[in-house]
């Protein structure tokens, strides 16, 4: 099945968890509330008609001026049917949301990224802490508000041994 | 005709002529110009030549630290391990833009150059530099090290540190 | 009663094999590896951040430090992605001429591969004779693009211009003598019993293990699934050229080794094809006065093409509201670039798919139970690039 009719029938089959459908340069974009994307995915992944089996990305975006601010981005491909399609949910700051890590492993890692570059809390991840930052670190650098120089960037750094 | 006398040297001359052609660096490369560090010391530039092919995983037997690539502020107190870990004399190079002043990456993560850090005796500007870069930096730090007086470095290095 | 504990041991972030600054914390029981850890993030320069302070077309040389084996492929992934999203047409010569740049630098970054994964493993002398080979192409990109490793040479709408005229030869001349380099390298590694001790039967993952993780690039193919970002979603005229995609049986580090020799010599067809049937025509797109710069000549001697170079290169282009995802199949796996935008001359949101990173995260489950020596092995054979993991 083609990723238009899998949009679809997301619809019909979830219809109140389904927010709205767009098309964008050949690319089916399905917005989904965030409660209710567990089941959705567990649905895109195991139906034998979607078999969404690889998740190829996963991103956060900040619109500071929406009340759900971030958008978590997924994007799914179908090595049967060889086509992609992405999923969207919209979340706020203290909104936790699920994680997929137990349907795709590749979730592991780019959640716990999204996670302390925006300070979204994925719900039942396995190891939230954080990659690419140090552990100490202050402030969710892609949000809109964080400086891209961040604090102190004309004071000299000091680097301590102790640990 | 006569064999002319052979001139006679300091000690701190026949020690400065050692030390510099035998410039051992230890592997520090971060970024891409860890690429261009490895392609000096092939076949086409050829860093042998110098005295200095012998790259040394572990700091303790190193002269030489060719910093080549971003610092990160992650890794600074990596990098101050590893310069503590050497033993005198030592010298830093600073490869790369990157090393030198923090590159084109003013952010937040990033230390802009590796001075605040480590002393740095040669600095070599580019975005990766030629690996002619790197050989001239090991000509001009041979030239630094040829002229340096008597009493600036101790001559022999303690195994309990005076590294300074 | 005495009882058995794990020591754990650094593989730290300054080390001669780890490719990078990668650091693995590992769990031994005995010389067995009990658990696994990498930690990344020691090279995190804040690119995506980056992105969103500059205009489109100045966030370009960004992506050169990416993955910064293959520079070109890198930029042409980013400017696919802008591509798309302005909805442009890019004219036949410069997808050509674009496919046979991505080649050659997939040429490239398999040799240098070859070489350090070789030297982990103790064989030396594979080093010098890829670094050989890997000096020709870097002479021959520097002769177009200007710069070794970071070329910068695809741009939004094309390239950046054509190429000049002692390219076309070289590029035939090296393409003359792949082969028969390849085979030399073949004749060091492939039937050697040492080589193939080191490598057979280690760090293997089967295929439903491998989708599971999202691993992509010769990795999933050495498992043998068949899934080439060339042929599922072909971008830049790749339908137009005959190639095959080498699939492996067992998923280890042999087969892994063998795909990437396999594909050196399916890019060296490529390229092949590519010099035949270069079309003549523009390397820019024709129709698109805002986001293409006029000639420098007109530059110089014309006022309006003066104003049109200042208007792009200082206020850029406004490309519509939207979010488009394009992707490459660079040496290393699927590169993509998510983009978002909200209608202003700077990104609102610049995500990079980067193929190591989702491949290394991979390594845990790679490595569980094998020896100390065979994780040099593992962590080689995925061939992770720290610039494109940490960002």
């Amino acid at each position: 099945m083609d990723s238009r009719s899998a949009g679809n029938l997301l619809k019909e089959k979830f219809p109140e968890a389904v927010a709205g459908i767009e098309e964008f340069r050949g690319e089916i974009t399905v917005t989904v509330e965030a409660q209710k994307l567990f089941a959705v995915m567990t649905f895109l992944k195991q139906s034998d008609d979607l078999s969404y089996d690889m998740l190829i990305d996963l991103a956060g975006v900040d619109f500071p001026a929406q009340k759900l601010r971030f958008t978590i981005s997924y994007l799914l491909h179908s090595m049967k049917f060889n086509n992609r399609l992405r999923i969207k949910t919209m979340t706020a700051p203290g909104v936790d949301v699920d994680s997929v890590c137990a349907l795709w492993r590749a979730a592991d890692w780019m959640e716990r990224e999204t996670a302390e570059m925006f300070g979204i809390t994925f719900k039942n991840h396995p190891n939230p802490k954080h990659i690419l930052l140090v552990d100490d670190f202050v402030g969710y650098p892609l949000r809109k508000d964080y400086d891209v120089k961040g604090p102190n960037f004309d004071r000299p750094f000091q680097v301590s041994l102790e640990e | 005709m006569g064999v002319e006398p052979a001139v006679p040297a300091t000690v701190q001359e026949v020690v400065n002529w050692a030390r510099k052609n035998s410039i051992w660096p230890v592997t520090f490369g971060l970024a891409c110009c860890a690429l261009e560090m490895m392609v000096a010391s092939s076949a086409t530039y050829d860093i042998s030549r110098f005295g200095a092919e012998v790259f040394r995983p572990s700091p303790r037997q190193t002269d030489l630290m060719i910093v080549a690539g971003t610092l990160t502020k992650k890794m600074a107190p990596v990098l101050r391990r590893i310069y503590e870990q050497m033993p005198e004399p030592k010298w830093v190079i600073a490869y790369g833009a990157c090393a030198c002043s923090g590159g084109i990456f003013q952010s937040y993560n990033v230390v802009q150059g590796v001075d605040q850090i480590v002393p740095v005796d040669v600095y070599v500007p580019g975005c990766p530099p030629r690996p002619e870069g790197l050989l001239k930096a090991i000509i001009e730090l041979q030239k630094k090290i040829a002229v340096e007086p008597a009493g600036q470095r101790s001559l022999v290095s303690l195994p309990w540190g005076n590294n300074g | 009663m005495a009882e058995s504990r794990t020591m754990t041991i650094n593989m730290g972030p300054q080390h001669p094999a780890t490719h990078g600054v990668l650091r693995v914390l590992l769990e031994l029981d005995g010389e067995n590896v009990a658990k696994s850890e990498p930690h990344i993030g020691y090279l995190h320069r804040g690119i995506e951040k980056l992105f969103e302070s500059m205009t489109w077309r100045q966030g370009l040389p960004l992506t050169d430090r990416l993955d910064y084996t293959s520079g070109v492929s890198n930029n042409l992934a980013y400017c696919l992605a802008v591509e798309k999203l302005l909805d442009i047409e890019i004219p036949r010569r410069a997808q050509y001429l674009r496919v046979m740049m991505a080649e050659l630098q997939r040429i490239a970054a398999h040799l240098l591969w070859l070489g350090t994964h070789a030297l982990d493993l103790g064989a030396m002398t594979v080093l010098f004779y890829t670094f050989r080979e890997r000096e020709t192409i870097l002479e021959i990109l520097e002769l177009a693009t200007g710069a070794r490793i970071t070329p910068s040479f695809v741009r939004i709408g094309g390239l950046a211009d054509d190429i000049p005229d002692g390219f076309l030869p070289r590029v035939s001349e090296f393409i003359k003598d792949l082969p028969s380099r390849i085979d030399d390298y073949e004749t060091l590694l492939t039937k050697n019993p040492i080589w193939k001790r080191r490598t057979q039967n280690v760090a293997a993952m089967s295929a439903k293990d491998c989708i599971n993780y999202g691993v992509t690039g010769p990795v999933l193919r050495a498992s043998g699934v068949n899934y080439d970002v060339r042929k599922a979603y072909p971008y830049s005229s790749y339908q137009d050229f005959d190639f095959e995609i080498p699939l492996g049986k067992n998923g280890d580090v042999y087969d892994r080794y063998l795909v990437r020799l396999i594909e050196m010599r399916q890019s060296g067809r490529i390229i092949e094809q590519a010099l035949e049937k270069l079309p003549t025509g523009p390397v820019s797109a024709v129709d698109a006065p805002r986001i293409v710069p006029p000639d420098k000549k007109d530059v110089q001697t014309d006022i309006a093409s003066l104003i049109r170079h200042f208007k792009i290169m200082q206020e850029g282009f406004e490309p519509p509201v939207g979010e488009v995802y394009a992707s490459i199949e660079s040496s290393k796996g699927e590169l993509g670039f998510y983009l978002v935008s909200d209608g202003s001359s700077n990104p609102c949101r610049v995500r990079i798919r980067p193929p190591s990173f989702i491949n290394l995260g991979a390594l845990p489950a790679m490595i569980d139970g094998v020896l100390v020596a065979d994780v040099v092995a593992a962590i080689g054979s995925i061939d992770i690039v720290l610039g494109e993991i940490d960002r």
